[in-house]
């Protein structure tokens, strides 16, 4: 099948507005006889939802947690971009758009982009009629701050809960339509697979969490919403459920995955401490606005750090090592989230770590308390203050900045971050990869969409702090709901789908042979047991940077373990009630193979690009020595997979990328 | 560190719990208390038996899932935290820890340390929203301009992770720092003045119908709720609530 990315033609800046204008419709007396289901309830998913049943769609809507309003999305601490601005610094549409395509290397669709920057101005509107407590000045009005990668003040921010405000801004959306029965909510659901019906998405099959009951549900669209996959590699900044089940189960019915190898690495999360760790902790990129990265200049310095004779705040300013204000002048410490990882990686691997593992730089806050400190005194008319007031006043705004990270911070490390600098190491954060959709969110699958971190779209191969809350609500709010109608308009007269044909039946009927299967396969190994391993492949051979032999080699160790996981996994207990356990199996089965053609995918981009960096693939002299090389001439394209049994057998098709509003350029942040 | 560990076990809603003891050893003081969690029931799955079923996801104390009741206090014995922040420092070696799921009427038991909050849903459904719609056609962000001090204070109450802390803790069972917190961050914005009266009245009576218990000011509820969420909330609950019935 030819891919068809469906970009309406004319100019970039008039074909979201002219391709509405012209979209089928569905009129309001039909869409009450229109069922849609949207899985997961994240900030797309929940938009998503609240939006399409306020426009009279009947919407059933799945979470696997107890309430829409625990979706992952609540954990985005920093901010959601919009091209208001109201700061007048320069922002606008085509900044942001240029930005956005800029920041994932030139590996996104142009159009969608664009669109995304359009509808940004939007979400911030939407958010405020809806009652999110944005953060503001002393005049009222709506305040900004500055992420990476970008030289304007154009985020958006609640505190350092930024995703939690916007979530529950949906949640309240969600809820409204909920009371008004126009969304049925199912809790504790699962979505275990897609059920096609001649060629068209028309339902899914679930498992209740609580009962452990595999249930039918129909629609006459589908729309998936189900966040990243990030947790492939077992430890990272997701939240312990975040999975590709949804996803991956589309991708097997006939969805193309997308460039499944960029994956975002987050350049501030705290580092791990031991082996037993579950999971990692993000450190806002906020903290970037005014803490200062480095590592001592000299290896003595090091060595005493990690065994304890000295402390960071002992070495005088010229015996650390600024290395991004060092590297990149322009950006300094504001550079994006991958250069900014692989510049940590890069001083941890020449053996400037500052904890025990090696594997930490610091974040230091000292410079920023100084400087708003002095500021303070100047307001506050204080002449001749001491340090210690100094110190007090700016410690009081770092505090009202970023106080919830801090305390983080402190409770988890146990050491206090406004006297000693924090500790940071990059961690798997954010997939850009993901289902593969048209421009109007639509997968391969008819009938069948995905929305969200779950797509592949507008990030390309990196994505820009803040831009994941704009996506997500982009799709949610203001996209899909316009798209889907186009596609709907062809179903006002089909009617119910029934549950109660062949195409449910095997569908349900596969599903219960893969639980029983977990349940009476007596291993002798757990879950986790397989997670870990496939984590650790994932993250040596498939991590910060790749080279073909460890891509090779991650492909042959992944099916291996895949295959011990089918003879060895022990899941206790059965498939009729509530079993932990068992929902983790059919997770990491399907990671496991996903794994593989993240490796294959990863092999086959011989080029470095946005979080993609590929060992053969860099900068060898001049100014850029190395950073990343990015080949357009031989990979300009969105690599889009085709599930044929193995992963190892999936084939390629190429979705080739024009730029026509932006030159391509090396990526330069110097 | 080596511990004993008094835990629920209850295999479903009708089954009958009880308190069952484990040991497990080697603890480590970096760990969060789920971690050690974790570390329990991959042990008990190793020797074939059904691990503890808990709530829990995000793990860095925002999505308000986790939800065990450990020595008494709902998300254990540090402050400003849920349970999946708490730390293994907070405990030393030999202790004894019992771990309970959060207790209430309206929060019935599901399985082991997992309790059905969903009354908490329904809450929300009664009002806890602005109806407006999502078209995107609403007037410019800063065309209402909101004091700093009404939207700060707006934001310390929507901090309120849902997580039903403040219910467990209560000794009447009362939802209303939960409520309260709602009701204030709508009333605090001028967005949320239209349907004051009427969203105040619909969350107060379906908490009723729930079965959640009165408040008695003991303010214990703001003492163990993970986010700081004050008691002034309450007030103003109260206070938005005669203001609605009087008018």
């Amino acid at each position: 099948m030819a891919l068809d990315s469906r970009v309406p033609k004319g100019p970039i800046k008039d074909k979201w507005t002219d391709y509405k204008n012209k979209i089928d419709l569905v009129n309001p007396a039909n869409k009450r006889h229109i069922d849609i289901i949207v899985v997961g309830t994240g900030l797309a998913g929940g938009s998503a939802a609240a939006t399409l049943a306020e426009l009279g769609y009947n919407v059933k809507a799945f979470a696997y947690q107890d309430s829409p309003r625990r979706a992952h999305s609540i954990a985005a601490q920093g901010g959601i971009n919009a091209a208001k601005n109201y700061q007048g610094d320069g922002d606008s549409t085509y900044r942001l758009f240029y930005d956005t395509v800029k920041g994932g290397d030139y590996r996104s669709r142009e159009a969608n982009v664009y669109r995304l920057a359009e509808v940004s101005t939007n979400i911030i509107d939407q958010c405020v009629a809806q009652g999110v407590p944005f953060a503001r000045d002393y005049g009222g009005l709506l305040d900004n701050r500055s992420f990476g990668g970008v030289l304007v003040s154009r985020t958006f921010y609640a505190k350092g809960q930024t995703g939690q405000q916007l979530l529950l801004g949906a949640y309240s959306a969600m809820n409204r339509q909920i009371a008004r029965g126009k969304i049925e909510m199912f809790n504790r659901h699962e979505m275990l697979d897609v059920v096609k019906v001649d060629g068209k998405a028309r339902g899914i099959i679930a498992r209740n969490l609580i009962t452990g009951e595999v249930e039918r549900h129909s629609a006459h669209a589908v729309v998936v919403a189900t966040g990243g996959y990030g947790n492939v590699y077992f430890l990272s900044t997701n939240a312990m459920g975040s999975n590709v089940t949804a996803a991956w189960k589309i991708h097997k019915k006939g969805a193309y995955f997308a460039n499944p190898c960029y994956t975002q690495i987050h350049p501030t999360c705290i580092p791990r401490s031991g082996d037993y760790q579950s999971k990692l902790t993000l450190m806002s990129e906020s903290l970037r606005n005014d803490g200062r990265i480095w590592v001592p200049k000299s290896l003595d310095d090091v060595k005493a750090i990690r065994e304890g004779s000295k402390k960071p705040t002992d070495l005088s300013e010229d015996e650390r090592d600024y290395y991004l204000e060092r590297r990149y002048p322009a950006f300094g410490n504001l550079v994006p989230r991958d250069v900014a990882s692989r510049a940590a990686k890069e001083r941890c691997d020449a053996g400037y770590g500052v904890n025990a593992t090696g594997e930490a730089v610091y974040l230091d806050f000292a410079a920023a308390i100084e400087r708003y400190g002095k500021e303070q005194a100047k307001i506050q008319n204080i002449s001749n203050a001491s340090d210690a007031k100094i110190y007090e006043l700016g410690q009081a705004i770092v505090e009202a900045k970023y106080g919830n990270l801090f305390q983080m911070y402190e409770k988890i490390v146990d050491q206090n971050p406004y006297k000693t600098p924090m500790m940071i190491y990059p961690a798997v954060h954010y997939t850009m990869g993901g289902v593969w959709v048209d421009y109007n969110l639509m997968t391969t699958v008819p009938g069948l969409y995905c929305i969200g971190e779950a797509n592949f779209s507008d990030h390309g191969a990196n994505r820009l702090g803040a831009s994941a809350l704009m996506q997500g609500l982009a799709d949610g709010y203001f996209v899909l709901p316009y798209t889907i109608g186009d596609y709907l308009s062809d179903d006002i007269r089909t009617g119910k789908i029934s549950t109660d044909t062949k195409e449910f039946e095997e569908a349900e009927k596969e599903v219960k042979a893969k639980i029983d299967f977990f349940v009476t396969n007596k291993g002798t190994k757990s879950v986790d047991y397989f997670h870990k391993k496939l984590g650790k492949v994932m993250w040596d051979k498939c991590g910060m940077s790749r080279n073909e032999k460890g891509l090779k080699e991650a492909m042959v160790e992944i099916k291996a373990i895949r295959e011990e996981f089918w003879k060895e996994v022990s899941v206790p207990g059965s498939a009729s009630e509530m079993n932990p356990e068992l929902e983790k199996a059919g997770r990491v089965a399907d990671f496991l193979e996903l794994g593989e053609l993240f490796a294959k995918d990863a092999l086959t981009r011989n080029e470095s690009c946005g979080g993609h960096f590929r060992e053969e693939s860099a900068e060898e002299s001049g100014p850029q020595k190395g950073e990343a090389k990015r080949n357009d001439k031989d990979y300009a394209f969105v690599s889009a997979w085709e599930y044929k049994g193995e992963p190892a057998d999936a084939v390629l098709h190429k979705e080739e990328l024009e730029f026509k509003d932006i030159e391509l350029k090396q990526r330069s942040y110097k | 560190m080596n511990l004993t560990l008094k835990i629920w076990r209850q295999k479903d809603s009708n089954a009958k719990g009880q308190m069952v003891d484990y040991k497990v050893t080697d603890i480590s003081e970096h760990m969060s208390f789920l971690e050690m969690m974790d570390v329990l029931n991959e042990q008990l799955v190793n020797s074939g038996e059904e691990p503890v079923a808990f709530d829990h996801d995000c793990r860095e104390g925002i999505c308000g899932m986790c939800s065990m009741y450990i020595n008494g206090e709902a998300h254990g014995p540090d402050r400003g935290i849920t349970t999946c922040q708490l730390h293994m420092r907070m405990f030393k070696d030999g202790d004894t820890i019992t771990i309970e799921p959060f207790r209430a009427a309206a929060f019935p038991v599901i399985k082991d340390l997992v309790v059905d909050r969903t009354s908490f849903e329904r809450i929300q459904q009664a009002g806890g929203y602005i109806s407006v719609n999502t078209s995107g056609n609403t007037q410019d962000a800063n065309s209402i301009p909101i004091s700093k001090h009404a939207a700060d204070e707006a934001m310390d109450a929507a901090t309120c992770i849902g997580c039903g802390a403040c219910v467990a803790t209560c000794k009447n069972s009362s939802a209303m720092l939960f409520v309260g917190a709602k009701v204030s961050q709508y009333a605090l914005l001028p967005q949320g003045q239209v349907e004051a009266a009427d969203r105040v009245q619909n969350m107060v009576a379906q908490m009723d119908l729930e079965g959640f218990g009165n408040c008695t000011n003991t303010g214990a509820c703001e003492v163990e709720c993970p986010k700081g969420i004050s008691l002034d909330n309450i007030a103003r609950m109260n206070r938005e609530l005669m203001k609605a019935t009087i008018k």
